[in-house]
């Protein structure tokens, strides 16, 4: 949507992470044939138009003690789906809160949020918080709660043909945790 | 987990210097040298505690990206998790609590690339996908603040 092959071509080389050297823009510049100013600029430029939500570190929850994590799914009427989803957004416990369409007859929840917390209670916790604080008092919503993780890793934008050469630090297909 | 550890896992989730030397900057914003800072993010991620160090993509502004549903018998559900997790396309794959038990991401480089494999799923399954793509962002991916037990 809008990028130029040569902006492809950054996004294709920096979606795997940065390497950990001194200089991780000008190495990355290297294999696309970039200046680490260009590289930088660039990413500066995304930054400020929201193509990047964030640069920095990203971390695993589960690693970190977080070993309840729920999508919580809420089917709130149509015409306050936007004034909820605002609100919902808004409060700390929520890590995420997406509007997606629902799919009747077996779907439908319209708001999505992602709630994570060291342990189940703590997050039902959150959630009844949630139904205090934004009023949804009698609205319909479940809370699924993860098992498996089968598969955490940045997103692949730029198709492999596209790719310069996957960063060596492409290391986030994990295997499946269970518990 | 010592304090440059959870400093460098909790402080630097979002505006990450664009400097050239991003990692001496917070090397001296923390008092420690760059290499410690180095060694720590590459252990971190050795453990698994940090996924990498780089960009979170509004993916849907680059290419094509959508969450995926599935109703899997739970008999099949392991061979369907790597069915899909084969894709490249796949970035995130969970098994919740749910009779839809398989919820996943896929990001493509175009519309229909994300179609074409959203069909071949449901060709190779047998299992027709539910497939529920953003409509409003309400809260975004800013990162995540760690509370230490």
């Amino acid at each position: 949507m809008g990028l130029s092959a040569r902006e492809l071509t950054l996004v294709a080389a920096i979606q795997a992470g940065l390497p950990l050297v001194s200089r991780p823009y000008a190495a990355i510049g290297a294999k696309i044939s970039m200046s680490e100013a260009e590289v930088i600029e660039r990413l500066s430029m995304w930054l400020a138009n929201g193509i990047l939500k964030r640069l920095g570190v990203v971390v695993r929850h589960r690693e970190l003690g977080y070993q309840a994590n729920a999508m919580v799914v809420w089917d709130i009427p149509d015409d306050q789906v936007q004034a909820v989803g605002k609100r919902m957004g808004e409060q700390a416990v929520v890590t995420l809160c997406y509007q997606r369409p629902r799919r009747l007859p077996e779907w439908p929840y319209n708001l999505f949020c992602m709630i994570h917390g060291r342990d189940r209670d703590v997050v039902r916790g959150h959630v009844d918080t949630l139904v205090r604080t934004c009023g949804l008092e009698g609205v319909p919503h479940e809370v699924l709660f993860s098992r498996r993780r089968f598969k955490q890793r940045g997103a692949r934008c730029v198709d492999a043909g596209a790719r310069s050469s996957d960063s060596m630090f492409d290391g986030a297909q994990s295997t499946a945790v269970v518990f | 987990m010592n304090g440059l550890e959870k400093s460098l896992l909790n402080d630097f989730q979002r505006d990450f210097p664009l400097s050239a030397t991003p990692f001496a900057d917070i090397a001296s914003g923390l008092e420690v040298d760059e290499a410690e800072v180095l060694k720590g993010l590459s252990e971190l991620q050795a453990q698994g505690a940090v996924s990498r160090v780089g960009p979170v993509f509004q993916t849907d502004r680059i290419g094509a990206s959508t969450l995926v549903a599935m109703a899997v018998p739970d008999e099949r559900l392991e061979d369907v998790a790597e069915l899909v997790n084969a894709y490249p396309e796949t970035n995130h794959n969970y098994e919740r609590e749910h009779r839809f038990n398989l919820w996943f991401v896929l990001t493509a480089s175009t519309e229909k690339r994300l179609r074409d494999v959203l069909a071949d799923i449901e060709r190779r399954s047998g299992i027709e996908p539910l497939v529920l793509p953003m409509a409003e962002a309400y809260h975004i991916d800013l990162g995540f603040p760690l509370q230490w037990a």
